[in-house]
C-alpha cells in the first residue's frame, strides 16, 4: 500500500528517487511468499535507459523475491520489454543498478585512487551471469538448423559442458515437462508456434536458471495456441520458479501473478498484488485495463 | 502415417478438363528458335574448319588431362584459402576494433579494385619486388631465419604458389562480401537467444550464426567456384604453364590449329563446371536443412495427426526458397 501511495506522481524523478530508499524493505514485508532477510532474486534500483535522445526508462525500482511471479503490464512502448532485456543484459544500463541474487549485473566495484568506481565485466563474466537467467522471447528464436532436442541440449553441452548423453536425457526430461518429447527429432519450423514456444521454454529451463524471463511469450501466437504456452508457464509458477513475465494476458496475470506492475512512459505507474487488476488506483492503469479486458 | 507417404490424388467428381489456352505466338517463336538451333548445330558439324577429327584426337591428350588436373588443384586450393580468409575478413569487418575493421576494408578495396590479371603479374614478380624474406624482431637488425623468395617459385611447380595466392587473395575479397551479407542476414534474435543461454561471442558465431549464414553464402559461393575455375585460365600471366588453357594453347601453337584445341578446352571446362553444379546443389540441400520441410522429416518418429500438418505448413517455405535461388545465380553470374 505504501508503495502505491509513494508512486502517486511517477513522472517526478525526484519523487521516485525518494521511494527508492523505502523500496528495499517493503516488498519483503508485503509479499505473501517473501520473508524478511531473504536476498531478492532481482532488485532494480533507479534504472534508466536512454537510446540516443529517447528516454525509455526513467527510474524503475522493482524487487522480485525468490519463488514469486511478477507480471509487468503496460502499453507498447512503455519500456517493459527493455526492462526485461536489461535484467538479462541484452541491453546495457544507462543509469541505476540491477542486482540478481545479490550480485551486481554487468559491473564490479573497484577502488581507484581511493574512490569507489564501477569496472565493466568482460564477456565471459557477463555470459556466466546470463546463464543463471532463462529467457523466452516473443519470436521464440529457436535455432532453425538444429532439431528440437538439439536446441534444448545446445547450452548444457557447450556452455555448462555436460556430457552429451546426459544432456540428451535431461533435454528429453525438459521436453517431457512441456509435453513435446514426441517432437524431439523435428526441426523447429515443422512445429506450430505454440509448440515452438514450449520448446523455447524447455531450452531455457535446460540451463537450470534461478529466474525465468518471459518477453511477451504469447504475442506472436494464434489465439488457439496461447493456452498451451500459458499452461506450461502456470505449471512452472506452481513449481516455485521465480518469473518475470511481460504480457498482455490479464487473466494469466490475475491468476498467477504475485506482484503486478503497470508501466507506462518509462515509469512504474502502479504496483501491488493481483487485486490491483480489479481495483486499479491510477487512472492510467484503469484506462489501460478497460482497453485490454 | 498414411499421409506421410506420397498421398493419392483425391477424387473430385466435377473435375475440370478444359483445353489449354491458345498461344499461337509462342508456337511460332518455338519453331523459329528450334530451326535456328538446328542450323547452328548442323553448321558446326559440317564446317570443316572445326576439324572435329583433331578435337577427338587431342581430347584425351596427356598434356590436356594433366592440364585439367592442375586447373582443379588451383581452383580447389585457392578457393579453400579464399574461404578461410573471407570468413576472417567478414568477422573483422564486423569487429568492435576499428583497426581490424579498417584493415579488412582496405583489403577488400584493394583486391576488388584492381584487375586479377594485373595482380597475377604482380605475384609473378614477387621475387623481384621482395628478394628476401626474413623472420626476426621488427625494426632491429636481428633475424632468426631468412630465405630467397626466388626459391618459392620452384615449390610444387614453377609459378604455382604465385598463381594460387594471386587467385586466393583476389577471391577472398569477393567472398568476404558474400560472407558478410550472409552473416547480416541471420535474424538478430538468434544471437540474442544464444546470449541469453550464456554462450560466448565466438561460440555464437561458430554454432549459431555461421551455420545459418551458410545457407545464404553457399549459392553465390558456388558461382564463385565456377568463376574461379575459369579464372585459372589467366594464370599464364604469372606465368604458370601447366593448367588446361595453357596446355591446349601450347598444342595449338605447335600444330598451328587453334580452333580444335579451343573446343577441347571448352569441352573440359564445361564438364568440370557441370560436376561442380551438382556439388553445389548438394551443399544447398545440406545447409538448407531445417528451412525447407522436406529434408528434415524425422526417421522413425511417430507420426499421428500432427506430422502431416507441419509438412503442409513447410511446403510454401520450400517454394519461396526455390524462387530465390535464381536470384542469387543472376546476381553473380
Amino acid at each position: 500500500m505504501n508503495e502505491q501511495t509513494a508512486n502517486e506522481e511517477p513522472f517526478e524523478a525526484a519523487q521516485t528517487a525518494q521511494t527508492a530508499q523505502t523500496v528495499p524493505e517493503m516488498p519483503a514485508a508485503q509479499d505473501p511468499r517473501g520473508q524478511a532477510g531473504v536476498i531478492p532474486a532481482v532488485k532494480a534500483t533507479q534504472v534508466h535507459k536512454v537510446y540516443g535522445s529517447l528516454h525509455v526508462l526513467k527510474g524503475i525500482d522493482l524487487t522480485v523475491m525468490p519463488g514469486t511471479v511478477t507480471v509487468i503490464l503496460g502499453p507498447s512502448g512503455s519500456g517493459k520489454s527493455t526492462f526485461l532485456r536489461l535484467v538479462n543484459q541484452l541491453e546495457t544500463l544507462t543509469g541505476g543498478s540491477i542486482e540478481v541474487d545479490g550480485e551486481l549485473n554487468g559491473y564490479r566495484h573497484v577502488e581507484q585512487h581511493g574512490a569507489d568506481v564501477l569496472q565493466t565485466l568482460n564477456d565471459k563474466e557477463i555470459a556466466r551471469q546470463r546463464a543463471k537467467i532463462g529467457m523466452v522471447f516473443q519470436r521464440f528464436n529457436l535455432f532453425p538448423h538444429r532439431t528440437v532436442v538439439e536446441n534444448v541440449m545446445e547450452a548444457p553441452v557447450h556452455v555448462a559442458k555436460v556430457p552429451k548423453e546426459r544432456a540428451r536425457q535431461e533435454a528429453m526430461a525438459q521436453l517431457e515437462r512441456v509435453g513435446l518429447a514426441d517432437r524431439a527429432d523435428y526441426y523447429p519450423m515443422q512445429l506450430s508456434g505454440g509448440q515452438q514456444q514450449r520448446v523455447a521454454i524447455a531450452r531455457a529451463l535446460a540451463m537450470h536458471p534461478g529466474i525465468m524471463l518471459f518477453d511477451e511469450p504469447t504475442s506472436a501466437l494464434d489465439p488457439e495456441l496461447v493456452g498451451e504456452v500459458l499452461g506450461v508457464m502456470r505449471s512452472l509458477a506452481d513449481a516455485g520458479m521465480t518469473m518475470i513475465v511481460v504480457t498482455h494476458e490479464i487473466g494469466f496475470a490475475r491468476e498467477v501473478g504475485d506482484q503486478i506492475v503497470f508501466m507506462d512512459g518509462g515509469v512504474v505507474v502502479e504496483k501491488g498484488g493481483p487485486e490491483i487488476i480489479d481495483e486499479p488506483k491510477e487512472a492510467r492503469f484503469r484506462d489501460f485495463l478497460s482497453h485490454v479486458l | 502415417m498414411a499421409r506421410r507417404k506420397q498421398p493419392e490424388c483425391p477424387e473430385v467428381p466435377n473435375e475440370i478438363k478444359a483445353l489449354p489456352v491458345r498461344r499461337p505466338g509462342s508456337l511460332v517463336a518455338g519453331v523459329i528458335v528450334a530451326l535456328l538451333a538446328v542450323m547452328l548445330v548442323r553448321g558446326m558439324a559440317t564446317n570443316p574448319n572445326f576439324e572435329w577429327d583433331l578435337v577427338w584426337k587431342y581430347l584425351f591428350n596427356e598434356h590436356v588431362l594433366n592440364g585439367i588436373g592442375w586447373t582443379l588443384v588451383l581452383t580447389v586450393t585457392s578457393m579453400l584459402i579464399a574461404i578461410v580468409l573471407a570468413v576472417l575478413l567478414a568477422v573483422m569487418r564486423k569487429s568492435v576494433n576499428p583497426v581490424l575493421r579498417g584493415v579488412s576494408w582496405f583489403w577488400i578495396w584493394f583486391f576488388r579494385g584492381t584487375p586479377i590479371y594485373t595482380q597475377l603479374v604482380f605475384w609473378g614478380l614477387f621475387a623481384v619486388l621482395i628478394p628476401h624474406l626474413t623472420l626476426g624482431i621488427p625494426f632491429t637488425g636481428i633475424h632468426f631465419w631468412q630465405m630467397d623468395t626466388a626459391q618459392l617459385n620452384k615449390v610444387i611447380a614453377p609459378g604455382f604458389l604465385a598463381a594460387m595466392l594471386g587467385l586466393a587473395l583476389n577471391e577472398s575479397a569477393y567472398l568476404a562480401e558474400i560472407v558478410r551479407a550472409g552473416l547480416e542476414a541471420v535474424d538478430p534474435g538468434q544471437s540474442e537467444a544464444a546470449q541469453a543461454l550464456g554462450m560466448s561471442r565466438s561460440m555464437i558465431m561458430r554454432r549459431v550464426i555461421l551455420p545459418q549464414a551458410m545457407r545464404i553464402i553457399v549459392p553465390p559461393t558456388g558461382n564463385e567456384v565456377i568463376s574461379m575455375l575459369k579464372t585459372t585460365s589467366l594464370v599464364s600471366a604469372v606465368p604458370f604453364s601447366l593448367e588446361l588453357q595453357f596446355a591446349t594453347d601450347a598444342i595449338a601453337n605447335r600444330i598451328y590449329k587453334p580452333i580444335p584445341l579451343l573446343i577441347v578446352a571448352c569441352f573440359w571446362y564445361l564438364v568440370v563446371t557441370s560436376i561442380l553444379m551438382v556439388g553445389q546443389a548438394w551443399l544447398e540441400r545440406y545447409f538448407g536443412k531445417g528451412f525447407d520441410g522436406q529434408s528434415a522429416m524425422p526417421a522413425g518418429g511417430d507420426g499421428g495427426d500432427g506430422a502431416a500438418e507441419p509438412k503442409a505448413k513447410a511446403a510454401p517455405k520450400a517454394s519461396i526458397d526455390g524462387d530465390r535461388t535464381p536470384e542469387f545465380l543472376g546476381l553473380n553470374a
